[in-house]
């Protein structure tokens, strides 16, 4: 046995696997076909056999983990097709191309499905930008990059989240999220079934570019990886547009059996998964294939990962009306193979056969599968603890407050999603800037609400419960919408599974993530695994990121943060806690990344959202806000960005003022209601024994907070936005 | 010492912006146009310098600036 | 009336327009597709916003050439109505329709905002139901928006009055802040913002409608008095 296998990312162990499944050793091309797909990034080999821990079925849920996207019922024929994904590494490299690329591919996952695409989100997580020459290089490239592409696709880019911190330095985290709208009789699946039946390609040809990204994808960052510079795609979203179009309108015809995107591991994924999903079997001439580059070898087509590419299951027969609607867009239909139901995957050029292995070896049904080994992290125990004598309380909650808001995590992301085109589609009713953003269904009276959370601090600092509340504060965002939560895509973001300690946090956060998903009623349809974000000398923190979706049954009911009017009774829903612990106060202020993070209670927090969602669509409320990072102080003040009110707010409490102002405690709200309303409101609360404190009322320009009779913060307003919204363009300079 | 810098993207690189117009020219009638490579020319006035100090110069700012290497490669010419 | 939308390879807000003149106007409103030859039985011709032919080489210059601006010449060159909406804009300007050139924002970013315009003159198809004057907000969404032409060709549509819309708060860089502008004759008029985004109570805004109001009451007037 020699040891190329080393080459391509398998072990000895492995290798011997492949032998078993041939009866001989592979050649070239075919060890190179089970290295990509037995890479981490295709199989799933160390994290699949956790999923069990997912909740992925329910009424609604007509397409689970496991095709293109998953699949959530809207009612009255309609559904909604979302996925997220990470394209970490290569934005790493190449920060343009490498987020280009990320949302390319979540755009046609989602198309794939039959499906329209009419929303993106991402979440981006950067190493520290203050001073950082390299940060903001890559925040400037992630950010165009995610522009260039959507923009040019005309799918507006409505949600996402930024946040910096130490943990990303080196390993920046870009994860694209599409959102599609289908009718359920036309669904489709990356099927190859009907024996003799046409294998189609179309799009933009074959090249180099992207040589073994999945591969690449699943090793830590080093100093070489400069040097694997050909896993670097260029994205064209103008070629992206034209197969979106003639996919679609192919789909209408009927002729179309199955479709599948060519991602990862190119066409030998996308072959054996649509032959497993199908007939098992399919043969293919790699001659046939459209190339950009002279003197391809086969291995090269096999695993190249081009951009802009999908294979099309044609009915036998209807070849030309595929091929004329294609060129009706500018593109070519190319015939390179044909469904067989024997099994295997065969691969020839010309009249040679280059390879020949059973197509369910090389995807997840025959990849291996390991149960890592796993233990607690030395720091754990460590970080958890925090006296809170020794937190020295702040003098000046006017400087404190300021300075939060003008921090990089708590400021007004504009400089960013102004680059995104929210708009097109004209389908934006909640634009970025709120809790959620939410779009309405046209011809319809129903929205959906559209969220990505994640607080890495918190799931650093407890896996577990901080896993949960990525759940639970993405609900929260899709019940201030006044949209019920329905489904889950999970970005799974964390350091090598092959360090134990690093994989308990994965395991931990999966279980988390499970748990909550389960208390809400929100199962986990889609989701992506993106490990080895670590470089040499450190890890990102773990970083799961929720994307959710909800449904509104009423736009006309929706709900944002923003106060209204003047004289407007503000209220504060849930209890305040002595919780610094991983607050961003703590951070930002006194530069501790520790404690214990706050509780989360299923019951109360379950509580909370029907009272929050029930009130809404009684017309009751007139915003409301979750508070999530930098608290109560913080979430107000977000409350009076949008129309520049101020506010008005006077508290008793026995805890510590900087617990009042900036404690992170879970399952709390700040709504606000009409003075006419609020009789209705507490008689709502005191009978739902819902705990709240009636703050104060909105202003015209001044923000001011006093505690136990005593002025704490007094503001104006129009200072306040002006150094939240200014923040992030001064660290970009 | 005034200096031109063209910046390409590398042979094995996709450039869908070529491809396009490729295309485009193909339907004007130019079908004879086999690849469009589109790039950019930079024009740099260096001042008072002699030309072995330009060339290093720009070897270093085509490397580390002007062209990202990762996807593109670079030529320069000295006038 | 029948209203036409063009659809260039890499449109986008076709179907914005589209939807603009069928249920907010209530209108008859047919996509085109660029390789028609002509234009029949159209009063109103729309090139929608996106990013033809991916925007490559320049916006609009791949475009231009389509067999579907030779008929949307002769549809103009008849006095009838030709809106350009952004990526429309910068296709009348490379075709010739429209004075000037739209190039890179300023800041070299895309941006989408929602902005202040200043409606300069009512005195067209367009607009007449705005008033001189008036401040109206519509959304921008470019990352070539920023309108240059020479001296010349600026003091002759200042004299035309052909300056249409203007930015407030030039977002950016266009000359004199234009963000709309029309041809002498008054039967073509191009602008970078989207007035196709304002149209709807649910979207939180309605200034863009009176365009379309304009456009509708042009032609019926027209119509009469043929």
């Amino acid at each position: 046995m020699n040891n190329s296998y080393k080459a391509v990312g398998l072990t000895e162990k492995e290798y011997k696997k492949i032998i078993e499944y041939l009866n001989r050793e592979p050649n070239e091309l075919e060890l190179n076909m089970y290295g990509v797909m037995w890479s981490e990034h295709c199989s799933y080999k160390n994290s699949r056999a956790l999923f069990r821990h997912f909740p992925t079925s329910g009424e609604r849920v007509l397409q689970g983990p496991g095709e293109n996207a998953g699949i959530i019922d809207i009612g009255d024929n309609q559904a909604i097709v979302m996925k997220i994904e990470s394209h970490n590494h290569p934005s790493a490299i190449e920060p343009y191309q490498g987020a280009a690329t990320g949302v390319g591919g979540i755009i046609r996952d989602i198309f794939a499905m039959g499906a329209r695409p009419i929303a993106l989100l991402n979440s981006l997580r950067f190493g520290n930008i203050e001073g950082s020459e390299r940060v903001k290089y890559l925040v400037e490239g992630v950010v165009a990059g995610i522009a260039g592409y959507g923009n040019c696709m005309g799918i507006p880019t409505v949600a996402g989240e930024v946040y910096f911190n130490e943990s990303y330095n080196g390993n920046p985290l870009v994860n694209a999220m599409c959102v599609g709208i289908i009718d359920h009789d036309k669904i489709h699946r990356g099927t190859a079934s009907g024996v003799g039946n046409s294998v189609m390609y179309i799009g933009a040809p074959t090249g180099r570019d992207g040589m073994g990204g999945a591969s690449f994808a699943s090793v830590e960052l080093t100093e070489e990886s400069e040097e694997k510079k050909s896993a670097v795609q260029v994205g064209d979203p103008f070629m992206e547009k034209l197969l979106l179009e003639a996919c679609l309108e192919l789909l209408e015809t009927g002729s179309i059996v199955g479709l599948q995107d060519l991602g990862a591991a190119g066409l030998t994924s996308a072959c054996c998964e649509t032959a497993t999903r199908g007939e098992g079997g399919m043969e293919i001439d790699v001659s046939k294939v459209p190339r950009r580059e002279k003197g391809m070898l086969p291995v090269e087509i096999m695993i190249s990962e081009s951009q802009e590419r999908m294979l099309l299951i044609v009915e036998k027969g209807r070849e030309d009306e595929v091929r004329k609607i294609v060129e009706k867009w500018g593109l070519h239909a190319v015939t390179i193979g044909k469904v067989t139901d024997n099994g295997r995957l065969v691969v020839k050029d010309k009249d040679e056969v280059v390879a020949d292995v059973p197509a369910y070896s090389l995807d997840s049904s025959g990849a291996p599968k390991y149960y890592k080994e796993y233990q607690e992290p030395l720091y754990i125990q460590q970080v958890k603890r925090l006296q809170p004598e020794s937190v020295p309380e702040p003098k000046d909650y006017n400087e404190t407050l300021m300075n939060l808001l003008s921090s990089p995590n708590l400021c007004s992301k504009e400089w960013v999603y102004k680059q995104y085109d929210h708009m097109v589609r004209t389908s934006t009713v909640v634009k970025p800037g709120s809790d959620a953003a939410v779009m309405r269904i046209r011809g319809t009276k129903k929205g959906i609400a559209l969220t990505v959370d994640c607080n890495g601090r918190y799931c650093y600092l407890n896996p577990r419960v901080g896993s949960a509340i990525a759940v639970t504060e993405a609900a929260r965002n899709l019940v201030c919408s006044g949209a019920k939560p329905l489904a889950v895509t999970d970005g799974l973001n964390f350091g090598s599974p092959d360090k134990p300690d690093r994989f308990r946090q994965f395991r931990e956060s999966i279980i988390g993530i499970g748990e909550a998903c389960r208390e809400l009623d929100t199962p986990v349809i889609s989701g992506n695994v993106s490990f080895y974000n670590e470089t040499e000398t450190q890890a990102i923190y773990p970083t799961p990121i929720i994307g959710m979706a909800g449904l509104i049954e009423d736009i006309d009911k929706h709900c944002t943060m923003h106060f209204k009017d003047e004289k407007d009774v503000i209220i504060h829903i849930g209890e305040t806690k002595e919780e610094l612990g991983g607050s961003e106060y703590l951070s930002r202020i006194h530069g501790l990344e520790k404690g214990a993070i706050p509780k989360l209670d299923f019951g109360t927090e379950k509580r909370h959202q029907a009272f929050i969602l029930s009130a809404i669509e009684k017309g009751l409320l007139k915003s409301a806000h979750d508070i999530s990072d930098g608290g109560l102080a913080i979430a107000l003040a977000e409350c009076c960005m949008e129309k520049e009110l101020g506010i008005k707010v006077q508290m008793e409490s026995m805890l510590r003022t900087d617990v009042v102002l900036f404690s992170e405690s879970q399952s709390r709200f700040v709504v606000s209601c009409s003075p006419e309303a609020l009789t209705e409101l507490q008689r709502l609360m005191d009978l739902q024994e819902i705990p709240y404190e009636i703050l104060g009322t909105v202003e015209s320009e001044d923000f001011v907070i006093d505690i136990n009779n005593k002025n704490i913060v007094a503001l104006k307003v129009k200072d306040m936005k002006e150094a939240w919204k200014g923040a992030f363009q001064c660290f970009m300079k | 010492m005034k200096a031109k810098v063209f910046v390409t993207l590398k042979k094995s690189i996709a450039d869908p912006q070529g491809n396009a117009i490729k295309n485009a020219l193909h339907k004007l009638g130019y079908t004879n146009t086999e690849e469009v490579r589109i790039g950019k020319l930079i024009e740099l006035d260096l001042g008072d310098i002699t030309a072995e100090e330009a060339e290093a110069q720009l070897e270093k700012m085509c490397a580390g600036l002007l062209a990202n290497t990762v996807i593109e490669e670079y030529k320069y010419e000295i006038i | 009336m029948k209203f036409g939308v063009i659809v260039f390879p890499g449109s986008n807000c076709d179907i914005d327009c589209f939807h603009a003149v069928k249920d907010i106007l209530g209108q008859e409103v047919e996509y085109i597709w660029h390789d028609t030859k002509e234009l029949e039985g159209y009063d109103c011709i729309i090139l929608p916003g996106g990013f033809s032919y991916g925007d490559y080489l320049r916006c609009g210059a791949v475009a231009r050439f389509s067999k579907i601006m030779d008929a949307v010449k002769v549809h103009a060159a008849k006095g009838k109505l030709v809106i350009g909406i952004c990526n429309g804009f910068q296709i009348l300007t490379e075709a010739g329709l429209l004075p000037g050139a739209l190039v890179r924002n300023i800041n070299l970013k895309f941006i989408c905002d929602t902005v202040p315009l200043r409606v300069e003159s009512q005195d067209t198809p367009f607009t007449r139901l705005y008033n001189k004057g008036e401040i109206i907000r519509i959304p921008i969404a470019h990352g070539e928006g920023n309108y240059v032409a020479d001296e010349e060709t600026l003091k002759n549509m200042k004299e035309n009055g052909q300056i249409i819309f203007t930015y407030t708060n030039n977002p950016n860089g266009s000359m004199e802040n234009i963000a709309g502008i029309c041809n002498e004759k008054k039967n073509v008029l191009g602008m970078m913002p989207h007035p196709e985004r304002a149209c709807e109570e649910i979207l939180g805004n309605t200034d863009g409608r009176r365009l379309f109001e304009s456009i509708l009451l042009s032609l019926e007037e027209n119509r009469k008095h043929e």
